[in-house]
């Protein structure tokens, strides 16, 4: 079946467009996702919470850093917040497995995208193709292995930074400020809802995205707080016209000591 | 029924290669030019639309001349192949020599089986992760593979233009002098003032996608 990667070069692939994903399922080197009826899901590691939030010029992404397997912690130093290209940037949470290889596809699919291309992808093109990507996960969804992701950008021609949330039919919404997926995600946003303004500097957002996910860490077992021990901090990006900057340890370890004091 | 005229392979492939040859001369030549950090790729181009350059992977770059649908074909091809690579296995399996075979072995496939031959030349570039030797493989329109160190040129002027280049390239160029020794080789070459640059570079300074295309503001300075 994987005849071609060694071989001469895909010059007549079935599919000719510029999508990345189109051309592994066209090859057939894309495993079925259906399961068999009564399949019962084992028990797999699942992300929790992560969230995006819109500031004065781009939008900043966190995410905690367990996951966990049943009442277990499975890991407790994932990583769930990805650069997706330049401009965007893609956190998961949901079956850990799925959602990373989901993530490394999208990646690859941007990427591909604009080389054939010569042209990215616009956010809400992006936007639309990770939400088709969740809707090919349904069957497995059904059967509870379940991704949903979260997906942030800034928006070159609109000159804004965006968020979009998921649900597991691939339904895709913009939000106006902010947006959290995992089982956190309520209690983040509560604490978003309640410290959010409009139009913060860059800086008010990163701290304010690392106090929301401390606030979730407190009531969900299930989302990890800072351990700052062993230095195992929350990821955090921030993407504007500039394009997509990890938030680096030094940055964020001040600001995971500051909120594990101050969210009560 | 008839019988069709017997001609002789040598013949065939003489009258082939002489068609190609044609072909590829009609247009613009491009240069790719080794300077220490990492490759610069220049093509004469009067479009700022129609890319001979393009970023294929990581650290790797494509260029061709010729016939633009054909060798448009190949570069998405070549997009593919990598991509698919990357994908299914690592990041770092992914290699211009790996690639350059490929396009070897589909030009060479398609001069001998089809009726007339892809008009193109094509120049894969690959910069080293220690900026040591950076690779740069040419394929001729036969799937000829040429593995060159330095400097190269394909295209109509290809010859000329080595030898232009030949007598400027030294070891650790900076990307100014690079780009200097590229346009005054086209000048030589050429014997005429170019009608407009594309220009490229893949350079270790910029991150895993090492590719970058040069600004005309870069360009004109």
């Amino acid at each position: 079946m994987i005849d071609r990667p060694l071989g001469p070069l895909p010059l007549d692939a079935p599919i000719p467009g510029s999508s990345f994903s189109d051309l592994l399922q066209s090859m057939g080197l894309t495993p079925p996702m259906n399961l068999p009826p009564g399949f019962s899901v084992p028990s797999v590691p699942e992300g929790t919470t992560v969230l995006a939030l819109k500031d004065a010029e781009g939008v900043v992404m966190a995410g905690d850093r367990r996951a966990t397997e049943g009442h277990l912690v499975a890991h407790r130093s994932i990583r769930k917040v990805f650069p997706a290209d330049k401009f965007s940037a893609v956190a998961i949470a949901g079956t850990a497995g799925l959602a990373m290889d989901m993530v490394r596809l999208f990646q690859v699919e941007l990427e591909h995208y604009e080389k054939i291309e010569g042209v990215r992808l616009s956010l809400d093109g992006k936007a639309s193709f990770l939400a088709r990507m969740v809707k090919g996960q349904l069957p497995m969804a059904m059967q509870g292995l379940i991704v949903v992701p979260l997906f942030a950008g800034y928006d070159e021609r609109e000159a804004t930074g965006k968020v979009f949330t998921f649900d597991v039919v691939g339904g895709r919404y913009e939000e106006t400020d902010f947006g959290s997926t995992g089982s956190g995600a309520r209690l983040a946003k509560s604490y978003l809802r309640t410290s959010y303004e409009e139009g913060l500097s860059a800086d008010t957002a990163i701290a304010l995205a690392v106090n929301a996910l401390v606030a979730a860490s407190r009531e969900d077992t299930a989302t990890g707080g800072p351990d700052l021990l062993r230095r195992i901090l929350p990821n955090v990006v921030r993407i504007d016209a500039e394009g997509l900057v990890e938030v680096a340890e030094e940055v964020v370890f001040p600001l995971a000591e500051d909120a594990v004091e101050k969210v009560r | 029924m008839s019988i069709p005229f017997y001609v002789a392979p040598e013949q065939l492939v003489r009258d082939k290669a002489e068609f190609a040859r044609k072909g590829i001369a009609r247009g613009r030549s491009i240069v790719a030019v080794d300077y220490g950090d990492g490759v610069l790729l220049l093509a004469e181009n009067p479009s700022t639309a129609l890319h001979k350059i393009s970023e294929v992977y990581d650290r790797i770059a494509f260029a061709g001349v010729g016939k633009y649908n054909e060798f448009e074909t190949l570069r998405k091809a070549g997009i593919r192949q990598a991509d698919l690579m990357g994908y299914l296995y690592s990041r770092d399996d992914v290699t211009a020599m790996g690639l350059a075979t490929a396009f070897a072995q589909t030009l060479g496939v398609i001069f001998t089986r089809d009726p007339k031959p892809y008009e193109v030349e094509v120049l894969i570039a690959e910069i080293s992760d220690d900026s040591s030797e950076h690779r740069l493989f040419r394929v001729t329109y036969d799937g000829t593979l040429y593995d060159e160190r330095n400097f190269v040129a394909i295209g109509g002027k290809a010859e000329q233009l080595m030898e232009a280049l030949g007598e400027v390239w030294r070891e650790g160029m900076t990307l100014q002098e690079a780009l200097t020794a590229g346009t005054d080789a086209f000048r030589t070459a050429e014997g005429r003032d170019p009608e407009g640059w594309e220009a490229a570079v893949l350079d270790s300074r910029n991150g895993r996608r090492a590719f970058r295309r040069l600004t005309q503001d870069e360009l004109s300075e």
